[in-house]
């Protein structure tokens, strides 16, 4: 944190290292170097907050350590280890972490106003809503901050690639073990499809014409509504629109389909096999290398 | 190599490494709150700290202020060195947060400054948000100040914090300083045999590769601690030595941290 970094155009800019701590030890031990440093900065050198130590703990090292491991694996999945990939997963996981800890903290910021304020209406804390902490926020940071996060986890994991390669390939999940977990997590989440069903009534705005003309539909928008009464007759937008494209799948099942669980476990099949395929055709159409899967 | 990204950062270097050197030394000078046990010591700024945290008046801010101030004259603090290194700051950085607030915060007009309005309301926001961090960074500045680092970590074992936490956070500072000076070293050697400017791309890949060789360090570091640790039996339990005993003035403290944090809460409401 006390690097300056020369960024391109002039400026420089201070690097958290949240990006290279996680390729290099993973996200559960970056969480504990990230807070630790975190720690001894507000306690040792008397920078950063005490009272706000928690907050920076979760925004950067927690939320920060597990955005950038997830980028990196997922940007470098099934690259050679000396592909120019890994030094771009290394940049993005560096300035998405980045950029996840300071809207974190714009969001922070931001909801006090709500939270805080005397009876004249004054905020008690941070004074600005999220309408204004949001962009003075993440101007700097997808700018500044966010080039000299990348920059330093692209050229650190550069440096190490080529002089300590050890450090850099122990964190990394081979691609095919990182590729069985995510078949493991896709079928997990295939098989909680039916879980759609417990939910009640239809999704806000997911309405079709034919919930206007019943009262039961009627009903079920207006209390999803805030109490806002739902109009006798559908807009007339929806209902001229509502024909011009016929699910293949309606209510996520065929007309043959009498079991919903089944009917949604079915949906869920085939659309992840449609997306598969459709991956796989863009793979094969724009020539991604195949490498040694380290 | 002129004034440039690697001078400034030995300048980083050298200040953080000079703060270090102040604290450890006003941490040893006899003073009020050096005197005290540092677990009371710890319990009751961070204490005041919460509170002036929670306070939601600008009177009660004040007071926790000028308290901080009367505290760092009992404990032979330099106010000089305060004023420079605390509360202008604190109080540079907050109030360039705070300056928008005066015209973005709705409320009622009344002032105007080059068309734009300021509202009462953005005026009160901003100066709780100045004395709020004032007040919270003076007093945790003089925690800081008046504690030598051991004895912080070891009273850190009385808010509950695992003992695991106090040994990491304890090595961390033992070698942080022995990194942050290899760094400096490094940086300065390669100054000193240095003719001409760096453009800024071999500036960029000098700060880069300078961080990659620090990292590699530390880790190698790391490994050789362990393992000497692990040669002189350390099987991952941690032992402190807790040898603080209360004494008459550390009753007293108690006594005028609990007055003090009364006083600020009910003004401060």
């Amino acid at each position: 944190m006390m690097f300056n970094l020369p960024l391109p155009g002039g400026t420089t800019g201070h690097a958290v290292g949240v990006g290279i701590a996680a390729i290099v030890l993973g996200p559960w031990a970056s969480l504990l170097a990230i807070s630790l440093a975190l720690a001894i900065q507000a306690l040792f050198f008397g920078d950063g907050g005490i009272t706000t130590l928690g907050a920076n703990c979760f925004n950067m090292a927690i939320a920060g350590s597990f955005a950038a491991w997830g980028i990196y694996q997922l940007v470098s999945l099934g690259s050679v280890a000396g592909s120019r990939r890994r030094v771009v997963a290394a940049a993005l996981a560096g300035y998405g972490a980045i950029n996840l800890s300071a809207l974190l903290a714009a969001i922070e910021f931001g909801i006090q106003p709500l939270l805080f304020h005397d009876a004249t209406g004054a905020p008690l804390y941070a004074p600005y809503s999220l309408r204004v902490a949001i962009p003075a926020m993440m101007a700097g940071h997808l700018t500044i901050a966010g080039a000299a996060e990348a920059v330093m986890s692209a050229g650190l994991f550069s440096y190490l690639r080529r002089n300590e390669p050890g450090l850099v390939g122990i964190s990394s999940l081979p691609a095919r073990h990182a590729v069985r977990n995510l078949w493991g997590a896709l079928a997990l989440v295939l098989l909680l499809t039916p879980l759609g069903i417990l939910a009640s009534g239809a999704a806000w705005g997911e309405w079709a014409p034919r919930d206007f003309s019943s009262a039961v539909g009627r009903a079920q928008i207006t209390a999803a509504s805030g109490n806002a009464a739902a109009p006798v007759v559908a807009p007339s937008g929806l209902a001229r629109l509502a024909n011009l494209w016929t699910a293949p799948l309606p209510s996520y099942a065929p007309h043959f389909v009498k079991s919903a669980a089944f009917g949604y476990l079915l949906s869920a099949m085939f659309g992840v096999g449609l997306i598969l395929a459709l991956a796989w055709l863009a793979q094969r159409c724009m020539g991604a290398p195949r490498g040694d899967h380290r | 190599m002129s004034a440039g990204v690697i001078s400034k950062t030995v300048r980083g270097f050298s200040r953080a490494l000079g703060r270090t050197l102040v604290s450890e030394n006003s941490a040893h000078a006899g003073g009020l709150l050096q005197g005290l046990d540092p677990r009371v010591k710890l319990i009751g700024m961070l204490a005041l700290v919460v509170t002036a945290a929670l306070s939601r008046r600008l009177p009660a801010m004040l007071g926790l202020l000028g308290l901080g101030v009367a505290l760092a004259l009992g404990s032979r603090l330099s106010l000089w060195s305060m004023a420079k290194r605390v509360w202008l700051v604190a109080f540079a950085f907050t109030a360039m947060i705070a300056a928008p607030a005066l015209f973005l915060t709705p409320g009622t007009a009344v002032y105007s400054v080059i068309g734009l309005a300021i509202t009462a309301q953005g005026a009160r926001s901003a100066l709780l948000l100045i004395a709020r961090v004032e007040a919270a960074v003076t007093l945790s500045t003089l925690l800081v100040l008046t504690t030598p680092w051991m004895h912080l970590l070891k009273a850190l074992r009385t808010l509950m914090v695992p003992v695991e936490v106090i040994a990491l956070l304890a090595m961390t500072h033992r070698y942080v300083v022995l990194l942050t000076e290899t760094a400096n070293a490094m940086f300065e050697s390669r100054q000193s045999r240095m003719v001409g400017r760096l453009n800024r791309r071999e500036q960029r890949r000098l700060m880069v590769n300078t961080g990659g060789v620090l990292l590699s360090k530390t880790m190698e570091l790391g490994n050789e601690v362990f393992l000497a640790m692990q040669a002189r039996g350390f099987r991952g339990e941690v032992r402190l030595l807790t040898d603080f005993r209360l004494r008459t003035r550390d009753y007293l403290a108690i006594c005028g941290f609990a007055v003090a944090i009364t006083v600020a809460v009910v003004a401060g409401r």
